[in-house]
């Protein structure tokens, strides 16, 4: 390589670790902090495709696996439950090729619609995890993770936070990076079926496996201590916590960790031992203080208040003194807003003027729920709207119950709207139901990815276009309309209202392309 | 400048001003000077036209990527009514440079970005010729010409 430092987002370090690992596979689905780890493994030369969510992604690079290849996995936090699934099984199989796993989590919710913590899924699901602090531990903590996975034959989850996926910094790519390998299948059927006879003795290896990697991570470098050896205060902490610990308390002795899953207790409770006073600096959870107290190590636990939001140098100075007087808050900026051209306008203002009750999704939609339009009613996780949708015609008084409608885009409708229009046509309301399929053609949230229903891949090659209203069709929706809404809004209108009316089943599709996608496709086309 | 000390910029706009583009030109000539370097910033809903900040912060050794609260050495505020916003981030001390200090046709223009970084460099002092090769780099032909112009206007002014 020629030039082997450089300046990488944790992102994007992240899949240079996993190219210089020889990954055969990258797949993920779009998700703000992690979209970008897929683009950039794409723009190196790496394959990278988006699935059409986290599970399929997962089976996915479960089966390259299962090949010999090596794979990795990306997701935002919220993605790792909808992935949950395999995982919990695939624990069980372990890996031949390596298999990485990326959550990224969004403590602070910059762009989520929770804080959840998932060190506690490594737990849980008895899989290693690696958190890196920086980008160059991004880049080293991937390598890391394929060779871990492969020497104890296990997914890794590799835990992303905002602030690691986002920030920047220099990284030293020191790794020459390695030819995928060349992949062949052998059976092995006691590993990978896991059928209750299997399972029973997996299960028992499993818990062995987890010992063993806890005695590797005792004896191993990813353990480190930083700071005056004599120091009274002492910390433990790992990822993007630790670069403000060091910064909020130099005196201070830390214990660094960077795989928090499963934890070297040896080395914790020596370090405890030389400490006058030991403090576990963490974001989210109590996740390190409560494991570790409960080997009856002493250490200072977290007060409340830092349950919530991001860490920063300021936050770790409170919470290293117990200081539980509340932020002030700041000052507020300019809310998000739908875009001007935006598609999704003029359907929530004729949702708005329709007085309908709304099922709302996750994208940029989600905003239809400001002012002026303050047109949803409930926004839950991806693929929610649907069945929330159905649960109130079931239930609402006829009135009430006319009024709702499920508003969903067209990517995470492929992401996991399908089982919903499937519950639709199988326990049909008896005033029937509208879902309003919003297609912009793109994945506009996380930054305009492609989708199975966009017609190309990451890598903009063509790929086969998912014919929506084939599919909403074929799963028996009595109609399916399709409707520009900017440019026929009183059709809209219209079309909408007589449906409300009916007691039928069907999807209207709000057809428009982003004006963000618009753009992007034009500067494509001018390049080409 | 001093190596060991830690500078620390702030940037700040709404989704659309550049914010992006400038802290990451920064950057780049931050570590091109040899300086350890770490930027910080938020993606994702904060795009669709709300405010965007983007936290640089180089020097010796840089660890959290997040300017502390009352530690911004130096605020761009490429959006006027940011600054206000960013009150928490600022100490008595810190240089705002903002729209109204440059005239009309740079401030109402694509180029404030740029321009703000050449006001800047009149307090970093980092070689031009590094500026100019990173603007090169960062924009096209013309458009990459103009830039020049407009860093230089500034950090002359």
């Amino acid at each position: 390589m020629s030039e082997t430092r450089l300046i990488l987002s944790g992102d994007e370090a992240v899949a240079a670790g996993a190219y210089a690992s020889g990954v055969s596979l990258g797949a993920g689905y779009p998700g703000t902090p992690s979209t970008e780890i897929l683009e950039h493994l794409s723009k190196l030369g790496g394959r990278a495709q988006w699935a059409p969510n986290e599970k399929v992604a997962l089976e996915v690079a479960s089966g390259v696996s299962f090949a010999g290849g090596r794979s990795i996995v990306t997701m935002k936090h919220v993605g790792l439950n909808v992935a949950a699934d395999p995982l919990f099984t695939l624990a069980y199989i372990g890996a031949k090729g390596g298999l990485v796993i990326v959550s990224a989590d969004d403590p602070g919710m910059a762009s989520s619609q929770n804080e959840q913590d998932n060190r506690l899924y490594a737990a849980s699901a008895h899989i290693p995890m690696l958190e890196p602090s920086d980008s160059q531990e991004a880049y080293d903590l991937a390598i890391k993770a394929f060779e871990l996975s492969e020497k104890f034959s296990t997914p890794v989850l590799l835990r992303m936070t905002t602030r690691v996926c986002h920030s920047q910094g220099i990284v030293n790519l020191h790794k020459t990076p390695e030819k995928p390998a060349a992949c062949h299948f052998e059976k092995d059927v006691k590993t990978r079926c896991m059928v209750p006879a299997f399972a029973k003795p997996a299960h028992v290896k499993l818990v062995q496996k987890m010992k063993d990697l806890a005695a590797w991570n005792d004896s191993s470098d990813l353990v480190q201590i930083i700071g005056d050896e004599k120091a009274e205060l002492g910390i433990i902490t790992s990822g993007a916590a630790f670069q403000h610990a060091r910064e909020a308390a130099p005196e201070a002795k830390i214990l660094k960790l960077a795989m928090t899953w499963p934890l070297p207790y040896e080395r914790i409770a020596n370090f405890v031992k030389t400490c006058k006073r030991v403090v576990a600096v963490e974001e989210g959870e109590k996740f390190l203080a409560e494991k570790i107290r409960a080997k009856g190590i002493a250490v200072e636990e977290k007060k409340d208040l830092f349950l919530f939001g991001e860490l920063n140098v300021t936050k770790v100075k409170k919470l290293i003194a117990g200081d539980e007087t509340p932020e002030e808050p700041p000052k507020p900026g300019r809310p998000p807003a739908l875009c001007p051209g935006c598609p999704h306008r003029a359907t929530f203002s004729t949702l708005r003027d329709l007085g309908c009750i709304v099922a709302g999704d996750i994208g940029c939609y989600s905003l239809g729920l400001m002012p002026p339009f303050s047109a949803i009613d409930s926004i839950v996780c991806m693929g929610a709207s649907i069945g929330t949708g159905l649960g109130l015609r079931h239930t609402l008084p006829e009135e009430e119950a006319r009024k709702v409608v499920s508003v969903i885009g067209d990517s995470t409708f492929l992401h996991s709207g399908l089982t919903g229009l499937v519950e639709m046509a199988y326990n049909r309301p008896a005033t029937g139901h509208v879902v309003i399929i919003l297609d912009n053609s793109t994945t506009a949230m996380t930054g305009l990815q492609e989708n199975p229903a966009t017609g190309r891949h990451l890598d903009m090659s063509e790929a086969l276009k998912v014919d929506l209203e084939a599919v909403c069709k074929g799963i028996g929706m009595e109609f399916v309309e399709v409707v520009n809404t900017t440019t026929e809004q009183e059709k809209f209108a219209s079309m909408l209202k007589t449906h409300l009316a009916e007691n039928k089943i069907g999807v209207i599709i709000a057809r428009r392309p982003c004006v963000l996608q618009m753009k992007k496709l034009a500067k494509a086309a001018k390049k080409a | 400048m001093e190596k060991s000390k830690l500078t620390n910029v702030l940037f700040a706009g709404i989704g659309g001003q550049g914010i992006i583009k400038a802290s990451d030109m920064l950057t780049v000539a931050a570590f091109r000077m040899g300086f350890d370097v770490k930027k910080s910033e938020l993606h994702g809903m904060s795009q669709r036209g709300g405010s965007v900040s983007s936290d640089v912060r180089f020097g010796g050794k840089v660890y959290s990527p997040m300017i502390p609260e009352g530690e911004a050495d130096y605020l761009l505020a490429v959006s006027e009514d940011q600054i206000e916003v960013c009150g928490k981030m600022l100490n008595s001390g810190t240089v705002i440079i903002k729209p109204s200090d440059f005239p009309e046709e740079i401030a109402s223009s694509k180029m404030l970005n740029i321009a703000m970084l050449g006001k800047l460099n009149k307090f970093l002092k980092f070689p031009r010729t590094l500026w100019e090769s990173l603007i090169r780099e960062s924009f096209k032909g013309e458009i990459a010409e103009e830039n020049i112009k407009a860093f230089a206007k500034a950090e002359e002014m």
